[in-house]
C-alpha cells in the first residue's frame, strides 16, 4: 500500500515541478508544432504530396521532440542531489523511476498528442487516418519516453551529453518510427492497421516492464561517479 | 545494530585513496572521519552509504535497514515549497515513517529547525544556511538508525550548528549511530566518539 502511495507522490511531485517550470512543457511542444507546420508551408499546397509525407513528418517530429524533452528527465534531480536520495531510499527504485518517466510522459507527450489532430489537418489527412495517427502516437510515445530514459540515466553524470544521448537512443527509436509511420500510411490507403498497432502495443509492454530495471541500474551507476 | 567494515579499498581515477580500512561502529557511537582535502572522505562516505561499490573489501550492514544520507548537495528541489520538500522526504524515508506522516509533523519539524513561517516559500529564495537547515530536516523525519553526513554543518550559523549537535546527541542517546566528516569542531565529548584519520 505504501509503495502505491510513494509511486503517486513521486508522480505528483514531478508533475508539480514541471508545471512550475513551464518551458519544459512548451519547448518540445513548440518544436513539434513548428516542424510539422513548416513542412506544408515549405513544400506547397499539393494535397497528394502532403498526404504522402505526413506520416513520416509527424513521427520524425514527435521522435525528435521526445529526444529534446528527454534530456530534462533526470538532469535537475542529479544536480540538486534528489537523485542520490531516490537511489538510497528504501522504496523500490525501478517503481519510483517508472513514476518519474510516467510524469515526464504526461507533461511532454500528452500535450503533443492533443495538438496532433490540428496539425494533421494541415496535411490534409482525413478523420479515420487522424484517429490512427493518434493511436500510434499514444502507443509509441511512452516507448520513446521509457527507452529515452535509459539513455538519459546512463549519460546524466556527463556534462554535455546531448549528442551521445542521440547516438545511444535513436537506433532504439527506429522500430517505433517505422511501425508508427507505416500504420498511418496504411490507414491513409484504407487498409487495416491491426498488425502495426499490435506490434507497437507489444513494444509498449516490453518498454514498460523491462526499461525501469535498466533505468534503475543505470542511475545507480551514474550516482556513483 | 552494528556496522562492520573489512579491508575496504577505494580508488578514484587510478589513484588509491585508502586501502585495508577496517572499523566497527556499534549502536550509539559516532565516527568522525578526518583528513585533508582530497584524502577520500566523501568517497568513503559514499561507499559506506552504498552509492559507490568498494574496489575491494566489504561494508557489512543489514541491507533492508534504511539510512539517512546527506551529501554535499542538499537533495531538496527548488521548485517545491519547503513543506512539499518535507513531505517528499517522508515518502522517501520509507515505511517506518508512515506513522509520523502528516502535515503537522512537517510543520513542527520546520519549527524545530528554525524555519517556522517558511513552509510555503520556495527554497530558491532561501539562503545557503536555510537550505542546509531544510536538508537537515530529514534527520527528524526518518527513523533510520544510521546517519551518514558529509559536512553537515556547512553553511550553518552558530545557532544552526548547536541545533545540529543537539539533534546528533539525541540520536546517539537513543541508540542510533552516525558517521560524519567535518571541518568544524564537534562539541560532543565521550567515549562513544571514534575518530578515523584518512591520510592519503
Amino acid at each position: 500500500m505504501h509503495i502505491a502511495k510513494a509511486f503517486l507522490s513521486v508522480l505528483k511531485r514531478d508533475v508539480t515541478v514541471a508545471f512550475r517550470h513551464r518551458n519544459e512543457i512548451f519547448n518540445p511542444l513548440l518544436f513539434f508544432s513548428l516542424v510539422t507546420l513548416l513542412f506544408p508551408l515549405g513544400i506547397g499546397p499539393s494535397p497528394k504530396l502532403l498526404q504522402t509525407i505526413a506520416p513520416g513528418i509527424l513521427w520524425v517530429a514527435a521522435l525528435l521532440a521526445a529526444l529534446l524533452a528527454a534530456d530534462n528527465l533526470f538532469r535537475s534531480d542529479y544536480e540538486d542531489g534528489t537523485l542520490e536520495q531516490l537511489v538510497l531510499s528504501p522504496q523500490p527504485l525501478s517503481l519510483m523511476v517508472t513514476a518519474k518517466v510516467l510524469a515526464h510522459w504526461l507533461v511532454s507527450a500528452v500535450p503533443l498528442l492533443l495538438l496532433t489532430p490540428l496539425l494533421a489537418v494541415s496535411f490534409g489527412l482525413d478523420a479515420p487516418t487522424i484517429g490512427v495517427a493518434l493511436l500510434t502516437l499514444l502507443l509509441g510515445t511512452p516507448v520513446l519516453s521509457f527507452v529515452g530514459a535509459i539513455g538519459v540515466a546512463l549519460t546524466v553524470s556527463l556534462k554535455r551529453s546531448g549528442m551521445l544521448l542521440a547516438l545511444l537512443v535513436l537506433p532504439l527509436y527506429v522500430p517505433v518510427l517505422i511501425f508508427g509511420s507505416n500504420a498511418i500510411d496504411t490507414a491513409a490507403s484504407g487498409l487495416p492497421v491491426n498488425g502495426q498497432l499490435y506490434l507497437l502495443a507489444a513494444m509498449l509492454v516490453l518498454a514498460v516492464t523491462l526499461a525501469p530495471l535498466a533505468i534503475a541500474a543505470a542511475l545507480k551507476m551514474s550516482v556513483s561517479q | 545494530m552494528r556496522l562492520d567494515v573489512v579491508g575496504l579499498h577505494c580508488t578514484r581515477g587510478y589513484r588509491s585513496l585508502f586501502s585495508e580500512l577496517a572499523f566497527t561502529l556499534e549502536a550509539g557511537q559516532l565516527l568522525l572521519v578526518e583528513g585533508h582535502n582530497g584524502s577520500g572522505k566523501t568517497t568513503l562516505l559514499k561507499t559506506l552509504a552504498g552509492l559507490r561499490e568498494p574496489d575491494a573489501g566489504q561494508v557489512l550492514w543489514e541491507q533492508q535497514q534504511p539510512i539517512v544520507w546527506l551529501g554535499h548537495s542538499n537533495g531538496i528541489k527548488d521548485d517545491l515549497t519547503a513543506l512539499e520538500n518535507l513531505q517528499m522526504m517522508q515518502v522517501m524515508a520509507g515505511a517506518d515513517s508512515l506513522l509520523r506522516r502528516d502535515a503537522k509533523s512537517c510543520i513542527s519539524t520546520l519549527e524545530r529547525m528554525g524555519l517556522a513561517g517558511n513552509g510555503h516559500r520556495f527554497p530558491r529564495h532561501f539562503s545557503a544556511g536555510m537550505k542546509r537547515r531544510l536538508a537537515l530536516c530529514r534527520l527528524l523525519l526518518s527513523s533510520a538508525c544510521l546517519w551518514i553526513l558529509d559536512e553537515p554543518q556547512a553553511a550553518l550559523d552558530k545557532a544552526g550548528i548547536q541545533l545540529f549537535e543537539a539533534l546528533l546527541a539525541e540520536h546517539l542517546a537513543q541508540g542510533g549511530s552516525a558517521i560524519m566528516t567535518s571541518h568544524h569542531h564537534v562539541g560532543l565529548q565521550g567515549s562513544h566518539i571514534q575518530r578515523l584519520l584518512l591520510a592519503a
